[in-house]
């Protein structure tokens, strides 16, 4: 991606003259090439015009020409409302916490798989600990429902049977942050943690060796080797995700939540929010607004992060 | 690089006595690992467990590891329903033909792109890139699929859309970029053209990195419901897919159950319980988990080809 930036940042009129190249010496590379840049064009850049539904009063029977133009009309209602403060703080604070607790967790797996010496154990473990990646959100969310409901539900069973009191898990929104992360590491930590196995196991070992015969406990060699060496790919992984905190994870929470209004103090992130404006309300304009919102800061926050990795530690930098 | 992943580390073939602090260590990551295992585990034998076992005894104990009364009962009546085989037949239709379509696309523009002389290439990728950073949005991407180039209601929503993955494009490139030039070079002397090459020579060499990508195609098929919940209504329910159906019969249970049963005007029998649910699960992700052994290796092929910079 860098040599990308870079090129066409240096030849600005090169571009046409490569194309012309191209056409005349690579005719079959062009051809090739066609039905991707077709496909792109519809169906990521021309949706792009749609966007300035976010400044009309969309109304369906006159289409985006015909419908009136409102300017900033939309972007105010929704930066005035109290939802726009909401999903953002919810989309944010909790991509965070997915992002932090994920990573942490996939790299301390990561190390307790490549410290156990029994290979038949590392094989199956290692198996298992990826699979509920492949289980829906659907799925999670029944099972949920079976764990958390007051009526019978597992959790509640115990705690009464303990003498404890009865937690409403579907009425009680403070609660889902926590249990939300829960459910993010059970599902994609075991997942995450198969890049960092593949960078601990392409490590030299001999280092490793060399540490243990001049004294190292297994415990310095993970504080003082593995964890320093695991750090490029970390902050990479890191900043790729860091670039997304704008994108609501909608698969989970709406399949965990649902339409059930008592958690979205919490828990409504701006892609369920804008989902529900879509659906549920006629005012298309609006929810365009929104999701405009969300598209740029998204591009702003991938763009700060880059250029600031970039000045830290350019080797990391994605492009 | 990832045929490394199975070949032991330090931990495994050190000679080197353990300390006692190392032998609590190992002991403790030995424990953590097997919890997180079951932890990761339970769920696949509740579901698989709950669906074998009789409705009254679920509605009594709730669920348990091992069936208290065994029962075929929800499977029959998943077998008899006809809106799961229809459900198949879309999802698999859709996961061939739409990782084919898929696989054709990125394979060629990729291709193209690893070619050292086609002096479009950095440009081709910077305007495949920009719509992993920039992309309309929502509503944006509803109102082209609704508006302008009415899909809703087909079976073409489910695909057209998810046709090419920039990521996946340019994860296809650096597996291309690892061919060495001078394959395609000597054959481009003996007069064979582009296309040919890449079909004759690059792609048969390129068959893990095919799989990979594939497999990566194929299950975002396989698992699509996003689409369904958009543009399919439930008056077009014959394109549903398996994972939105299970969504929808989900919900039809949360429905039910939070009224009596007489008025929604169905009889305890035919309501979808919960039994039926969990078989429901089975039978339609089963089918998946069973292949996943099989297809670990190309996963971690993918992942440590993606954390290398394009």
């Amino acid at each position: 991606m860098k040599s990308a930036t870079k090129q066409s940042k240096k030849k600005k009129g090169g571009f046409l003259a490569g194309l012309a190249y191209d056409i005349k010496h690579n005719p079959y590379l062009c051809l090739l090439c066609l039905p991707a840049i077709l496909w792109f064009c519809i169906f990521a850049y021309s949706p792009l015009v749609y966007l300035l539904t976010a400044f009309k009063k969309y109304q369906p029977t006159q289409g985006l020409w015909g419908s009136e133009w409102v300017g900033l009309k939309n972007f105010q209602a929704f930066f005035g409302s109290d939802a726009f403060f909401r999903v953002t703080f919810n989309t944010i604070f909790l991509n965070a916490l997915f992002i932090v607790t994920s990573m942490v967790v996939s790299i301390f797996i990561a190390i307790a798989l490549s410290e156990v010496g029994n290979k038949m154990f590392k094989k199956i473990t290692q198996s298992v600990v990826i699979l509920p990646h492949f289980i829906s959100w659907t799925v999670i969310a029944l099972l949920c429902e079976a764990l958390l409901k007051t009526q019978n539900g597992f959790i509640n069973n115990f705690l009464t049977s303990i003498g404890l009191e009865k937690i409403n898990f579907y009425q009680d929104a403070g609660v889902w942050p926590a249990l939300l992360v829960f459910l993010r590491i059970w599902q994609g930590a075991g997942y995450g943690s198969i890049v960092y196995l593949a960078t601990i196991a392409g490590l030299d070992q001999e280092m490793f060796e060399a540490a243990r015969v001049d004294g190292a406990t297994r415990g310095q060699c993970i504080r003082y080797l593995t964890l320093p060496l695991l750090k490029t790919t970390a902050i990479m992984l890191f900043i790729m995700n860091i670039g997304k905190i704008f994108n609501g994870d909608f698969g989970m929470i709406y399949n965990l939540v649902g339409t059930n209004s008592m958690l979205y103090r919490t828990t409504d992130v701006i892609d369920t929010y804008v989902y529900r404006m879509l659906v549920e309300s006629t005012n298309i304009g609006q929810s365009a607004a929104v999701s405009f919102y969300q598209s740029v800061m998204g591009f702003v926050i991938v763009m700060a992060t880059n250029a600031l990795t970039r000045k830290l530690d350019p080797d990391s930098a994605l492009f | 690089m990832a045929k490394q992943i199975s070949d032991e580390t330090y931990a495994a073939k050190s000679k080197i006595k353990m300390t006692t602090g190392d032998k609590v260590l190992n002991g403790f990551f030995y424990l953590f690992i097997t919890l997180f295992s079951i932890a990761c585990l339970i769920p696949f034998i509740l579901v698989v467990s709950s669906s074998l076992t009789q409705e009254q005894t679920l509605n009594q104990y709730g669920y348990s590891l091992w069936p208290r009364e065994f029962s075929l009962d929800a499977y029959r009546l998943v077998t008899v329903s006809s809106d799961i085989p229809q459900a198949y037949l879309v999802t698999i239709f859709i996961t061939m033909f739409g990782t084919l379509l898929s696989m054709l696309f990125t394979c060629a523009v990729a291709y193209a792109m690893s070619v050292k002389n086609f002096k479009s290439r950095s440009a081709l990728a910077l305007f495949i890139y920009f719509t992993m950073l920039f992309n309309g949005g929502l509503v944006a991407n509803y109102l082209l699929m609704t508006k302008t180039l009415m899909l809703q209601n087909t079976i073409w929503v489910l695909i057209f859309p998810a046709i090419c993955n920039a990521w996946n494009i340019l994860l296809m490139r650096n597996f291309f970029n690892g061919i060495p030039d001078s394959l395609a070079e000597s054959a481009k002397i003996d007069g064979a053209n582009d296309i040919i090459i890449l079909f004759k020579i690059i792609l048969p060499i390129s068959l893990p990195g095919i799989a990979t990508i594939g497999l990566f195609y194929a299950l975002s098929y396989w698992n699509e419901w996003y689409k369904c919940l958009l543009y399919i209504d439930s008056n077009h329910g014959q394109y549903y897919t398996l994972q939105y159906l299970i969504q929808r019969i989900l919900r039809q249970v949360n429905y039910a159950a939070s009224q009596p049963a007489e008025a929604v005007g169905l009889n305890s029998v035919s309501l979808p319980t919960y039994a039926y649910r969990m078989a429901t699960i089975v039978v339609s992700t089963g089918p998946i988990i069973l292949l996943y052994p099989f297809l670990q290796k190309y996963f971690v092929q993918g992942l440590t080809v993606g954390s290398v910079k394009g």
